[in-house]
């Protein structure tokens, strides 16, 4: 079991208060009629799936309540990181100075 | 029966374990006698009982051959009573308690003639890959002999019969460090961390700590012997208020994070548990950091005849000697690559056992072992090697070919074997650390762990004393401090793979378990095997409950010998938890029964019961189904109930409708995105039914929202939905629309809802009413108003899920009852009735109103269920908007719903059934779509159903029909409104 940081709560919870919500950062543009099917698609349907560094969205359902993001590696499952819902996209050498 | 003819392997002097404290227990419906602290196998080998069971293939008689939780061969039945029945308990590691009742397992008739052996005959038949061989044709033989066959082969030990009885309870842990393994590494690093002040966590599978201090008998420390140095740290230990001492406790899977599963056998060794205590405790346990001290295996050696009973481990004849006091026979062979096989062959020497000789698979050997050989003694032969051994139930001799090629026979009751020692890597290969290939020692070591965890003594490859304390010492950042130490033990050498000649007339056996032999090996690698995944499932090496513990080193070496190829470039398959079996009781813990899930009662709920309702669950609620009268069945009973709802009225219990509450400056905004429909322009106290999509145009959840004010709504979900639906607008209010003012309140739990149903409805509740006029002219269909209801606070909603004029009252969940009890008093006297759960579907069916998850599933959007009406078509966005253009989505031919009139009214579909154009057609037909709700209307005199059919609403009329196993049923379709289809009723 996993132990994530709650960026809001500033603390390390157990998994089990956490529910898993999908990749981070992929915003809901605010022209949803302007996109064409292959953009929907794109936005709505296709997820990354790398081995090594994901961004992703978790909830603290369990506690909370809120949205926050994470920086995790999915072979160790390492979080590296975890932010505010809301916060800058960490740049790949945010990233890479996480992984050192 | 004197006591030591009782027991006749006993060896007085020997071992720790008390003569006078005896136990009686049967084997096999035999009765016999042991001492408390045996295992079971300790106990049946001091009565000179070697034969312990059947091997699971050939069915060849088979002893215990370890000490520990390695063993493959001594599987029992233990029982206690019907329902605690444990099947493939170890003997090796099952404390004997008294009254205990052991079976053997895979035999029949009994264990000294069985049936089964006839396998061995065969045993040409049985190879590797057996069963990809023979099972393959004739098809049909699958279902009436392969299968059966297969089931009734497979598996050994019988589950008990009835539901475990038993409690098993869990438990969550901190800690600074963890220690899994109480041997002298173990021990050490508890008593350094726990000097430090750390708070420590140590654990031991075995009942005693000490590990292989308990079995070697020349070891001091600080002029101790091995085994009360451990006993003195131990109690030195449990003193310590920063130290948890668990013993009878595996560590048994390493999790992410230096989270450690642990398992504690609490009562299984007892003889009358106290019905307090729970068998097993799972403790999960997250440590900063983990020593792993897991020790090590000793292998077998693999030769033919290698599994007779009384051919054992030479550690296990070593523990069984100086922990129990019991040798395994009066006249002992040894065959040995290994140096330890020397010091169980003195041991047993100095007891009074007869040692025919040690057979040293090695050509260079210690010359101090062979001196000390020559002092007892003892014929010693090195480079030869046993080529066969003999004897039916029990090993009698053995055949050996020396150094210059001659035969000898011996004469040996009980034959050790000493193949060197297999670190232990499991926790740590658990922990995502690689083995490492140690050449020079050949043999696998921990490698580096991605996680803060140290493996130190055995299984890190140490076997000198001095050695692993300094190791245990400095993994918990101790100071080395001076220990006497005499250990003049050696573990050097050691083979895997095939020792001896290469070919062998009898059965080698790598696998005891599974009967895999050396042969199967070979043979599954010329058939194409070359990965050493392949060969463990082909031959099934290293499958069985001991999980290859002594078998997987040998099947790598044989196959990677035969493949031209280096261990380490084969390489080990993974070590997967759990480490040893483990009950499903300890990973259930209390989560059974009631227990499993929560049970959500509403506040009228017991007023349900006092009328003799029955109950249906809808989620985790339990909801009054439909409340019967004198001997009516369910069917008469709902009947009754929709047709006084239709005549007069009905009163229902509509509390666990999921409840949001939507307030704040931008709350219209807000739910302007989030349902498909427009909330902004709607009136403060009129109410709507809406529909929320995910993005992707499909119906997520619908419900009737109330607007008290143009800054707050009272939203309603379906019952099992409001968790979901407060999840998806949480995530769009936090992520996507942050700026918005809004805040949203779960309030399922904090209002009751009393829906009063029918023509009478307001007659009803009128009088009840204070601060609201509720006429039709005032108070019109959809409509909402904060009031008081018999004086409590209430929202009263003019709404209809019946299409009857209808109210739902809600108040504070506190006055649920006292309300639904003043409403009832009125509208009893008045010829109304309660109303469950199957009346309300009846009702709602007959005017087509849908329930999410019922009629849809998740590929339904609002035009394909005839709810166009209800989607706004100006509205700049919502959650869906796009979604609900895709090509897919807009395209003819859809699934769409629509109701279904059987052609016989009284025949009731089946809900779920699936329906064809044609009948006629080949098998399989054509499906265009299903039955999603079926009742029987009273009140229509005839059988309903809503489907989701493609081209549905074009097909008005038609003829469609549904084929079932003994029938096929004619239906026609229809809209889906079946009941008052102007919806005149709704004003009463």
């Amino acid at each position: 079991m996993l132990l994530i940081h709650c960026p809001y709560c500033e603390d390390d919870r157990p998994e089990l208060e956490f529910s898993h919500a999908g990749q981070a950062h992929i915003v809901r543009p605010t022209d949803m009629d302007g996109l064409s099917d292959e953009e929907f698609e794109a936005m709505f349907f296709i997820r990354d799936n790398p081995k090594g560094i994901i961004l992703e969205r978790w909830r603290h359902s369990m506690g909370c309540g809120r949205f926050l993001n994470a920086v995790r590696h999915t072979v160790t499952d390492k979080f590296l990181k975890t932010y505010k819902a809301g916060q800058p996209r960490p740049t790949d050498k945010d990233i890479e100075d996480l992984l050192k | 029966m004197t006591k030591s003819s009782s027991q006749p392997y006993r060896i007085k002097g020997a071992g720790t374990l008390s003569r006078a404290r005896t136990v009686q227990f049967t084997f096999d419906g035999k009765s016999y006698e042991g001492l408390e602290g045996d295992t079971l196998a300790s106990a049946l080998l001091a009565n000179g009982v070697h034969l312990m069971g059947r091997s699971f293939k050939y069915h060849r008689p088979r002893g215990v051959m370890s000490a520990g939780v390695e063993e493959p061969s001594a599987l029992m039945n233990i029982t206690r009573d019907n329902a605690r029945t444990n099947p493939n308990v170890r003997a090796s590691v099952q404390e004997l308690y008294d009254g205990m009742k052991a079976e053997s397992q895979n035999r029949f008739p009994s264990l000294s003639f069985d049936v089964g052996a006839v396998n061995s005959l065969l045993s040409p038949a049985f190879v590797a890959g057996f069963y990809y061989k023979t099972f393959k044709w004739p098809a049909k033989a699958w279902d009436k002999l392969y299968e059966p066959f297969i089931r009734r082969a497979a598996g050994l030990g019988e589950s008990p019969t009835e539901e475990d009885p038993d409690r098993y309870s869990n438990r969550f842990a901190h800690c600074d460090v963890l220690i899994i393994g109480g041997g002298a590494a173990g021990l050490m690093a508890a008593k350094t961390a726990a000097a430090k002040k750390q708070s420590v966590i140590i654990c031991d599978e075995n009942p005693k700590m000490g590990g292989w201090l308990l079995a070697d008998s020349d070891v001091r420390i600080d002029g101790k012997s091995g085994a009360q140095w451990a006993a003195d740290t131990v109690a030195e230990l449990q003193a310590m208020d920063n130290v948890r001492v668990l013993t009878r406790t595996t560590g048994f899977g390493y999790f992410q994070q230096n989270m450690v599963a642990l398992n504690e056998r609490v009562t299984d060794h007892l003889s009358r548990p106290d019905p307090d205590l729970p068998r097993e405790r799972m403790w999960q346990v997250r440590a900063k950091k983990v020593v792993i001290a897991q020790g090590s295996i000793e292998r077998h050696m693999v030769f033919s005849g290698n599994d007779r009973p009384g051919v054992v481990l030479a550690g296990a004849a070593q523990m069984w000697l100086n922990q129990h006091g019991v040798a395994v026979g009066h006249t002992v062979g040894v065959y040995a690559a290994c140096d330890t096989g020397y010091a169980a062959a003195f041991d047993l020497y100095e007891a009074g056992v007869n040692v025919a000789a040690i057979i040293d698979h090695r050509a260079e050997v210690s010359e101090d072992l062979l001196d000390q050989a020559k002092t007892h003694g003892i014929e010693v032969h090195t480079n030869a090697n046993i080529t066969s051994t003999s004897g039916r139930l029990r090993i009698n001799g053995m055949t050996v070919e020396t150094s210059n090629g001659e035969t000898k026979e011996f004469e040996v009751d009980a034959l050790l074997m000493a193949g060197g020692w297999t670190p232990s890597l499991h926790l740590s290969s658990q922990s995502r650390a690689k083995p490492a290939w140690d050449e020079a020692t050949q043999r696998f070591l921990p490698g580096v762990s991605p996680q803060d965890c140290v493996n130190i003594g055995g299984c890190n490859g140490l076997d000198d004393l001095d050695a692993v304390f300094a190791e245990a010492i400095k993994a918990v950042g101790g100071k080395k401090t001076k220990i006497e130490i005499t250990d003049d033990v050696s573990t050097a050498g050691g083979a895997i793979g095939i020792v001896g000649p290469e070919e062998h007339k009898g059965k080698a056996f790598v696998d005891f378990q599974n009967d895999v032999t050396a042969k199967d090996i070979k043979l599954a690698v010329r058939e194409g095997m070359h990965s050493i995944e392949h060969v463990k499932r082909y031959t099934t090496n290293g499958m069985a409950t001991d999980q290859g513990k002594l078998s997987n080193m040998h099947g790598l070496a044989i196959a990677a010998k035969l493949l031209g190829k280096s261990i380490p470039e084969v390489g080990l398959t993974t070590f997967r938890a759990p480490y040893t079996p483990t009950t499903f009781g300890s990973f259930v813990g209390h989560d059974r029964g009631s227990l499993f899930d929560p049970n959500r009662k509403t506040p009228i709920h017991d007023w349900a019961v006092e009328q003799g309702a029955t109950f249906e669950p809808v989620s985790l609620w339990q909801r009054a189904w439909y409340f019967p009268k004198g001997d009516e069945d369910m069917h008469s009973a709902v009947d009754r109930e929709c047709q006084t709802v239709r005549k007069a009225a009905g009163v229902f219990d509509a509390s666990t409708l999921g409840k949001i509450e939507v307030v704040g400056p931008d709350a219209a905004a807000f739910m302007d995105k989030m349902y498909t429909n427009g909330w902004s322009k709607l009136k403060a106290g009129r109410a709507k039914y809406g529909i929320m999509c995910r993005e992707d145009g499909f119906i997520y959840d619908d419900g009737v929202v109330g607007k008290l004010s143009d800054t707050r709504f009272h939203v309603t979900t379906t019952t099992g939905g409001a968790p979901r639906v407060l999840n998806h607008m949480e995530d769009y209010l936090q992520t996507e629309f942050p700026d918005m003012q809004v805040w949203l309140t779960s309030t399922t739990e904090q209002w009751a809802t009393i829906a009063v149903q029918g023509p009478k409805a307001r007659e009803i509740i009128e009088p009840l009413v204070s601060g609201a006029n509720i006429s039709d002219e005032k108070f019109p269909h959809m409509s909402v108003i904060e009031c008081k209801v018999c004086g409590v606070p209430a929202r009263l909603f003019r709404i209809s899920f019946t299409g009857e004029l209808g109210f739902e009252i809600n108040v504070p969940a506190g006055y649920g009852r006292a309300v639904w009890e003043a409403v009832w008093d009125r509208a009893e006297p008045m010829g109304a009735c309660a109303y469950g759960t199957e009346a309300m579907h009846v009702l709602r069916a007959e005017k087509g109103y849908i329930i999410v998850g019922q009629d849809t599933d998740g590929t339904v959007t609002p035009h394909d269920a005839d709810l166009s009406w209800a989607v706004a078509k100006s509205k700049p966005d919502y959650v869906g908007k796009r979604g609900l253009q895709r090509p897919d989505l807009v395209a003819d031919g859809r699934r769409q719903l629509v109701g279904l009139k059987t052609k016989d009214p009284n025949k009731v579909l089946e809900e779920g059934a699936q329906i064809v154009r044609d009948p006629e057609q080949a098998i399989p037909m054509k499906m265009i779509g299903f039955v999603t709700s079926s009742y029987w209307s009273g009140t229509l005199g005839q059988s309903i159903a809503m489907a989701v059919v493609e081209d549905g609403f074009n097909m008005m009329g038609k003829s469609l029909y549904v084929p079932m196993p003994d029938e096929t049923i004619e239906v026609e379709v229809t809209g889906t409104v079946f009941y008052d289809p102007k919806g005149e009723k709704l004003n009463g």
